[in-house]
């Protein structure tokens, strides 16, 4: 009797569950498949949900008309540099944190989070003027430096509480032992401190890839990532749902798959470890 | 000697940091405040002099400020009153054991890792507009007269389309909460009779007040400075129905090239975020004690 209260329960949440998980995902479905339609068919209705013809005719449009891999590769440059550069800064200042802490290093911590409560707006017209003066507008390199510097906060707190896991212990464990500083390095705190950095670097890139407010203020033609030359298919002139589809796939997929295999690590990044 | 050593060593590895995000906070900060006292507009080179409070006095007694101002809280709060109610619901949904569990669970996750300008485009066009949209489509086979949602409802379609986004983010964390929930506690309460109502409200519900908070405050800290779903859909309007704080100050910068008033607008959006980012900080701060 009790079996088959639970097996009944189970199948109910099944529905349930399914139907809202098909429904938030649905938009993202309906661009995948909007993406193979041809023009006519993406603005039809009644809309066609399966049976049309499919056609890989827009992922070619989209690059011979608008050069889309140059922005995918801006979108690259982008999100990776600023974030290799990022890593690049905050994993000695994480470490000293981490294993070397003064009196005020909560302090240090508590001021890296305050800067990221700044909200960009606050900031869009100097750092708009000081680009425009510097001949940064435009650059991709401007923009690696501005993600980087927004980022890093999070990067640090990120990196942060994962190196606070690593018992200090060990190392001494390893010094008694007659390690040497590289074999401690290594065999110890590589090893241990790679998961850590690996998810670090995952969901920055997510947050750099899908970063809004600076690329859209801060480039034009030239340096325009993803999220940015996106924007320009919102001219009302002409409707190019499909062709609007195709790009938009190519620019979600790489993500939502690290994102899919982030899920974990971006909940304690993005709260600062105040819930794991 | 050697504590010597390694606190110098620690200094040198911090300072990089630090002195950056010291440089990259300072400066822009310093300069917005200077820009703010003086009128100076782009278009005018030249002619910039001091005006004391006068941009303040512009930008506060502006018709549009208070609109945007007004905007702004409800657009937060919208998406904040769909993302905790809906993501708590959602969260003891996904923890109830199903089959495909975990393929949900991606599905439900997926939309916080599309660009807001993808989303906002996806919505505006596909869904919302109301001819060829799927949501005039669904109108008229319910007999119903479609709706132009961007023309007519521009704040309301906005904040859907940013719930959308951010309601992943709040499942997520509180489902991380709740699977830290301790099971036996639970099973005590149901031992002694009770029901599943009291023990979400007497147990559950108190557990997850940590993740909460934190949902509540990192989503508003984020939604404060919307600007890509506004500028893609709506450019701010009709009028300024649509208009955030984010927007009027870049439409004020960018497009009247108004430094003197976007700053002081910067100052004000900045004072803003920081009642909310003070309780924030404080909770985060709590945590790293313990």
């Amino acid at each position: 009797m009790a079996r088959e209260v639970t097996r009944r329960r189970k199948i109910t949440f099944t529905v349930i569950g399914w139907l809202i998980g098909l429904t938030l995902f649905f938009p993202i479905l309906w661009t995948i498949l909007t993406s193979f339609k041809t023009e006519g068919e993406a603005i039809a209705t009644p809309p066609s949900f399966l049976f049309f013809q499919w056609t890989f005719e827009n992922y070619f449009e989209v690059q011979s008309r608008s050069d889309y891999l140059k922005h995918a590769m801006n979108s690259v440059v982008i999100s990776l540099g600023s974030t290799g550069l990022g890593l690049l800064v905050a994993i000695p200042a994480a470490w000293s944190m981490a294993f070397s802490p003064t009196r005020r290093t909560k302090d240090v911590l508590m001021w890296m989070l305050s800067t990221k409560m700044l909200p960009p707006v606050g900031v869009l017209v100097p750092i708009y003027l000081l680009f425009r003066d510097f001949d940064l507008l435009d650059t991709r390199i401007g923009l690696v430096m501005v993600l980087m510097l927004m980022n890093l906060p999070i990067i640090v707190w990120m990196l942060y509480t994962y190196f606070k896991e690593i018992p200090g212990e060990i190392l001494e464990a390893a010094r008694m032992d007659g390690a040497t500083l590289g074999k401690e390095i290594a065999y110890i705190l590589a090893p241990m401190a790679v998961p850590g950095i690996a998810s670090t670097l995952l969901l920055n890139i997510i947050l750099a890839w899908n970063e809004a407010f600076w690329t859209l203020n801060l480039t034009a033609a030239d340096a325009a990532p993803l999220s940015a030359f996106i924007a320009s298919y919102s001219s009302p002139e002409g409707l190019f749902w499909a062709k609007l589809s195709a790009a938009s796939t190519l620019a979600i997929a790489p993500i939502l798959v690290m994102g899919w295999f982030s899920q974990k690590q971006l909940v304690r990044g993005l709260t600062f470890g105040a819930v794991k | 000697m050697a504590t010597l050593h390694t606190r110098t060593n620690a200094r040198v590895m911090m300072s990089p940091a630090v002195v950056m995000l010291l440089v990259w906070m300072v400066i822009p900060l310093g300069m917005t405040l200077y820009f703010s006292f003086l009128r100076y507009n782009l278009l005018m080179p030249g002619m910039e002099e001091f005006t004391g409070f006068g941009n303040y006095e512009f930008f506060l007694t502006d018709p549009a400020f208070l609109d945007a101002l007004f905007n702004t809280l409800l657009l937060v709060g919208g998406v904040l009153l769909v993302t905790v109610v809906g993501g708590t619901f959602l969260a003891l949904l996904i923890d109830q054991p199903f089959w495909g569990q975990g393929i949900v669970r991606l599905l439900v996750i997926a939309p916080f890792f599309v660009m807001p300008t993808v989303s906002a485009l996806v919505w505006k066009n596909m869904f919302m507009h109301p001819v060829n949209g799927l949501f005039a489509w669904i109108a008229h086979g319910l007999g119903l007269e479609p709706v132009d949602w961007l023309a007519v409802l521009p704040l309301f379609s906005i904040t859907m389309i940013v719930a959308w986004g951010w309601l992943p983010f709040a499942t997520l964390i509180i489902l991380t909460a709740l699977q830290s929930l301790d099971q036996e506690q639970k099973e005590a309460a149901e031992m002694d009779g009770a029901g599943s109502v009291s023990i979400f409200l007497y147990i559950t519900l108190p557990h997850l007040a940590r993740a909460l908070t934190v949902v509540i405050l990192i989503e508003t800290i984020f939604l404060l400075s919307v600007f890509a779903e506004i500028l893609v859909t709506t450019n701010g309007g009709p009028g300024t129905a649509s208009t955030n704080i984010s927007y009027l100050i870049y439409a004020q910068a960018l497009l009247q090239f108004d430094v003197g008033g976007a700053s002081a607008g910067g100052v004000v959006a900045i004072i803003l975020a920081n009642i909310v980012a003070i309780f924030l900080i404080r909770m985060i701060g709590k945590n790293l004690e313990t």
